[in-house]
């Protein structure tokens, strides 16, 4: 039987792409903005306003079509067949989510793109130039976030091998904290290394706007408005509250206190982990990533980073490639048949899940890794990575945009 | 005639504007202002690492009196801004030669 268009479905991709789309601008966009300092807050959510506009272009263009073509060099690449979006049809399905036109499906796999180079920015903000950001956009998309995407979830060699990513856990989430991690490599340390919110409500909002677009980014990965959306929606909200629950008795742990940018992070952190499991595992389950999942973030911001010494600015690596990497594993071990017939993992039997989980997390980190380093090197070379000292220590705004965040 | 600068908790400042109000002294200079005392601020902490935030704000009154209202001033600027915890602030006078109220002209205690 031929594929038939479900409008209860197209009706939720639709929706749930709007949401996603919600996630970066504005929720990135404040998240970040509010972490910065007050001369670098219209810089900070500019990058991310500008990654959403870059990659839009570069999708219907020819993101997609390298991304989900037909597997083709033995599930190295898409085939590009429809390049300059010629030749899909307003009717046509999609052959992935075979009840939803095609369109809405490339809209929807648009805007987990633009998210995962936003969520980089994270990492580099208060010292990169905005030109050498616009390049990097270019680049990164197109030689990092299409292949990787098409290995995990356009049927390339990832997916063929059983790697489990339900809405992103490796494609966004690992991926963009270890390329984050490349570009601080190269930029280095900022002059002034803190991180001291100037306008933490505005993170607050920008927090609960991801939880809230996130509900699209997981339960819309389902492809489908049924039982495997709803299962995926409810999971995903238990993770982001209980790792918030989690990184609260942290803090009154170490500090005594509970503080606001804790218990934000601790959300974010929730949903990054239960990302690639979000179509796969019980609500129990749900509970131990949360909770787990704080932990391991809290020990990699606290720990990890001072030890290594790199300037992760606001913590790209540490919430979304440490808990990436946490929701990854936690996939292959708490993956149930009977949420969903395509996963069961170790603690279902399954062991051999748990080790196809760490060879996609090692092959997706280490491409990343090298490739955005090779990018970054030679945008360092070309045009200069970083702004000069004098512009870092006025702010970003003024030197980079001419603009400034506050006239109060 | 005295010169007094009160530096004060900005969420006392409504008290104190009242209770100066009522012993009859209205006219009032106020900045926000930020600042440190001995105890070279606060700390604040984010995802577990500590802050030292040494410029606090406050906020800073600037009066002129005739001489024997001082202590009434005084009086009500301690008794409002006071809480007991560290950073209530400092009161400073000081002497204040000529004071010209500039619409009439006048000169001294009359145009305070």
């Amino acid at each position: 039987m031929d594929p038939l268009l479900n409008s209860g479905d197209t009706a939720w991709m639709l929706i749930s792409t709007a949401l996603v789309m919600l996630m970066t601008v504005p929720g990135v966009a404040l998240f970040y903005g509010g972490l910065t300092k007050k001369v670098n807050v219209l810089n900070t959510m500019f990058m991310s306003l500008i990654a959403f506009a870059i990659t839009s272009i570069i999708w219907v263009l020819y993101g997609y079509q390298f991304a989900f073509g037909a597997d083709t060099l033995g599930g190295i690449i898409g085939n590009p067949a429809n390049l300059l979006f010629n030749g899909i049809g307003v009717e046509q399905l999609s052959t992935l989510a075979t009840t939803v036109p095609e369109t809405v499906f490339i809209a929807f796999q648009m805007t987990f793109a633009a998210i995962t180079i936003a969520l980089i920015s994270g990492a580099v903000v208060e010292r990169m130039k905005v030109s050498s950001w616009m390049v990097f956009i270019l680049a990164w998309v197109s030689l990092v976030y299409v292949p990787i995407a098409h290995w995990v979830w356009g049927g390339g060699f990832l997916a063929q091998l059983g790697a489990l990513d339900f809405a992103g856990g490796t494609v966004v989430h690992i991926n963009s904290g270890v390329a984050a991690l490349a570009l601080i490599l190269l930029l280095g340390k900022r002059k002034e290394v803190k991180l001291l919110p100037h306008n933490l409500g505005y993170s607050v909002i920008g927090a609960s706007l991801l939880w809230f677009g996130w509900f699209g980014f997981n339960a819309g990965s389902a492809l489908t408005a049924g039982g495997l959306a709803g299962s995926a929606f409810i999971v995903t909200n238990t993770a982001a509250a209980a790792a918030m629950v989690s990184w609260i008795i942290i803090d009154y742990i170490k500090t005594g206190k509970p503080t606001v940018l804790g218990a934000i992070s601790g959300a974010v952190a929730g949903l990054v982990a239960i990302t690639p499991a979000a179509g796969f595992v019980t609500v129990q389950a749900a509970v131990i990533i949360g909770l787990v999942t704080s932990v391991v973030s809290y020990l990699a911001i606290s720990y990890l980073k001072p030890k290594l010494g790199y300037d992760d600015a606001l913590d790209v690596l540490g919430i979304h490639g440490m808990s990436g990497l946490w929701g990854a594993l936690a996939t292959g071990l708490f993956a149930a048949p009977f949420v969903n017939e395509l996963g069961t993992g170790l603690f279902y039997g399954n062991p051999g899940q748990l080790i196809t989980q760490i060879i996609a997390v090692v092959v997706v980190a280490a491409y990343s890794f090298i490739a955005t380093l090779l990018i970054g090197k030679v945008i360092d070379i070309v045009i200069g990575l970083r702004v000069e000292e004098k512009e870092e220590l006025e702010g970003l705004d003024i030197n980079q945009h001419e603009e400034t965040g506050y006239r109060i | 005639m005295k010169k007094i600068v009160a530096i004060i908790r900005p969420n006392k400042f409504d008290e104190v504007k009242d209770a100066l109000e009522n012993i009859g002294c209205h006219g009032v200079t106020v900045t926000e202002v930020k600042g440190r005392g001995r105890q070279l601020g606060i700390t604040e902490s984010y995802r577990g690492s500590d802050y030292r935030i040494d410029m606090l704000p406050k906020t800073r009154l600037e009066i002129v009196v005739s001489s024997k209202d001082t202590e009434k001033v005084i009086k009500a600027i301690t008794d409002t801004a006071q809480t007991g915890d560290i950073g209530d602030g400092k009161i400073f006078i000081s002497p204040v030669e000529e004071v010209v109220r500039i619409r009439t002209g006048e000169r001294g205690v009359k145009a305070v």
